[in-house]
C-alpha cells in the first residue's frame, strides 16, 4: 500500500465512488456532533463528454446526484456530492470530508481511505484481468498462392 | 460569523416566504413578518429570507456598502450562487438606504420590458405605519409607511411603468413599495 496521504481532491472522489456498504463497514462509528449547512438534497447534473476525450464538449446525459454540507463544532466544513440518491451516503461523505480536515486526518487516512483505495484498485485490476482473458489476437494467414 | 444553514426545509419554507413576500408586494405598506433565519451580520433575517427565496444563479445581485463583506459574500456563494455585480447589472440589490446610492444607477426597465428593472432590498429600516401617505393598486383607500427619502421615491414612482421596486426590511419584518404606488407628502 502506498503510504502517500491522499489530497482532499483525491479523497472526495474516492469516498464518492465507494459503495455505501463498504463505507459503512469501514467507518461504523457513531457520527460526531455536527450541524447541517445543507441537508442532503437530490438533484440532477448534466454530464459532458468529449469524443475521444479531445473533441468538442457535448452533453452526454443527466446523472442523479445527492449533495450535502456539514459543519463540525470546531468550524470545519465538509462537502459531499455523490452519485445516486443515497442521502445517508452523502451525509457520511460530508462528515468524512470535514473530519479529514481536522486532527483526525492521519487516523482516517489509515483506517478508511487506505482500505477504500486498495479495494478500488483491486476491483480495477480484476476487471482488467477479466477483459484481458477475452482478448483475441487477430492475424492474417498468408495464402499459399504462387 | 460562520457559515450557517439557510432554510431548514428549503422547499416548504421558500414557498411560505414567497407567499408572504407576494402578500407584501400586492399590499404596499403592509408590514409582514418572515420566519427567523440565521443571517450573517449585517444582513437582517427578513432580507436573508427574501434572498434565499428569490435569488439564485440566474439573478445578479449587488451588495452595497457594509453588506458587501466577506461573510456575506461567502453566504451568497454557498446558498444562492448568484453572480455579484455592480448596480448597473443588478436584478436585486441589498444594502442600507444610504449605501444603495442614487436609484438611477439601477436598471429601470424599459417601456417594452418593465420587468427588466431591479428590486432593491433596503435593510435595517425603522418600519412604522406612519409617515408618507400612499395610494394606488393594492391599497383600499390610503396607507402610511415611514419612507427614507420621499422625494427620490416620488421621482421613481413618476417613471411608472419604468422604475425600481423596494422591499424594506427590519429584523424579521418586511414591507414593500412597488413602483406603482403613488407617494403623497409626509
Amino acid at each position: 500500500m502506498s503510504a502517500q496521504p491522499l489530497s482532499r481532491r483525491d479523497w472526495l472522489g474516492l469516498i464518492a465512488r465507494a459503495p455505501m456498504a463498504r463505507l459503512g463497514a469501514l467507518w461504523p462509528d457513531d457520527p460526531p456532533e455536527f450541524t447541517w449547512l445543507r441537508k442532503p438534497e437530490v438533484g440532477a447534473m448534466m454530464v459532458q463528454g468529449r469524443a475521444g476525450a479531445v473533441g468538442a464538449a457535448f452533453n452526454l446525459g443527466e446523472v442523479t446526484v445527492t449533495r450535502a454540507s456539514v459543519r463540525l463544532p470546531c468550524g470545519t466544513i465538509g462537502h459531499a456530492l455523490v452519485q445516486g440518491r443515497d442521502t445517508r451516503k452523502a451525509e457520511r461523505a460530508a462528515l468524512l470530508d470535514a473530519l479529514l480536515q481536522t486532527e483526525h486526518e492521519e487516523q482516517l487516512q489509515a483506517t478508511v481511505l487506505a482500505p477504500l483505495q486498495a479495494a478500488e484498485q483491486e476491483e480495477a485490476e480484476t476487471r482488467a484481468r477479466r477483459a484481458a482473458a477475452t482478448k483475441v489476437d487477430f492475424f492474417t494467414m498468408v495464402r499459399g498462392e504462387g | 460569523m460562520q457559515l450557517t444553514q439557510g432554510f431548514a426545509d428549503p422547499a416548504i419554507e421558500a414557498a411560505r416566504v414567497f407567499r408572504i413576500v407576494l402578500d407584501a408586494m400586492s399590499h404596499p405598506a403592509r408590514i409582514v413578518t418572515l420566519p427567523e433565519i440565521d443571517a450573517p451580520a449585517p444582513c437582517s433575517p427578513a432580507a436573508a429570507a427574501v434572498l434565499l427565496t428569490l435569488v439564485d444563479g440566474t439573478t445578479p445581485l449587488h451588495l452595497a456598502g457594509a453588506h458587501d463583506c466577506e461573510a456575506m459574500r461567502d453566504w451568497v456563494r454557498f446558498h444562492l450562487g448568484a453572480p455579484l455585480v455592480g448596480p448597473q447589472d443588478a436584478a436585486f440589490a441589498l444594502g442600507i438606504w444610504d449605501a444603495l446610492g442614487p436609484l438611477s444607477a439601477y436598471p429601470q426597465g424599459s417601456a417594452e420590458y418593465p420587468d427588466r428593472a431591479a428590486t432593491l432590498i433596503v435593510d435595517d429600516m425603522a418600519l412604522r405605519s406612519k409617515g408618507a401617505r400612499l395610494t394606488g393598486p393594492g391599497i383600499a383607500h390610503e396607507a402610511f409607511l415611514s419612507l427614507p427619502d420621499v422625494a427620490a421615491l416620488q421621482v421613481n414612482a413618476a417613471q411608472f411603468p419604468r422604475g425600481v421596486d423596494f422591499l424594506f426590511a427590519s429584523g424579521a419584518q418586511l414591507a414593500a413599495l412597488p413602483r406603482s404606488t403613488q407617494i403623497g407628502g409626509a
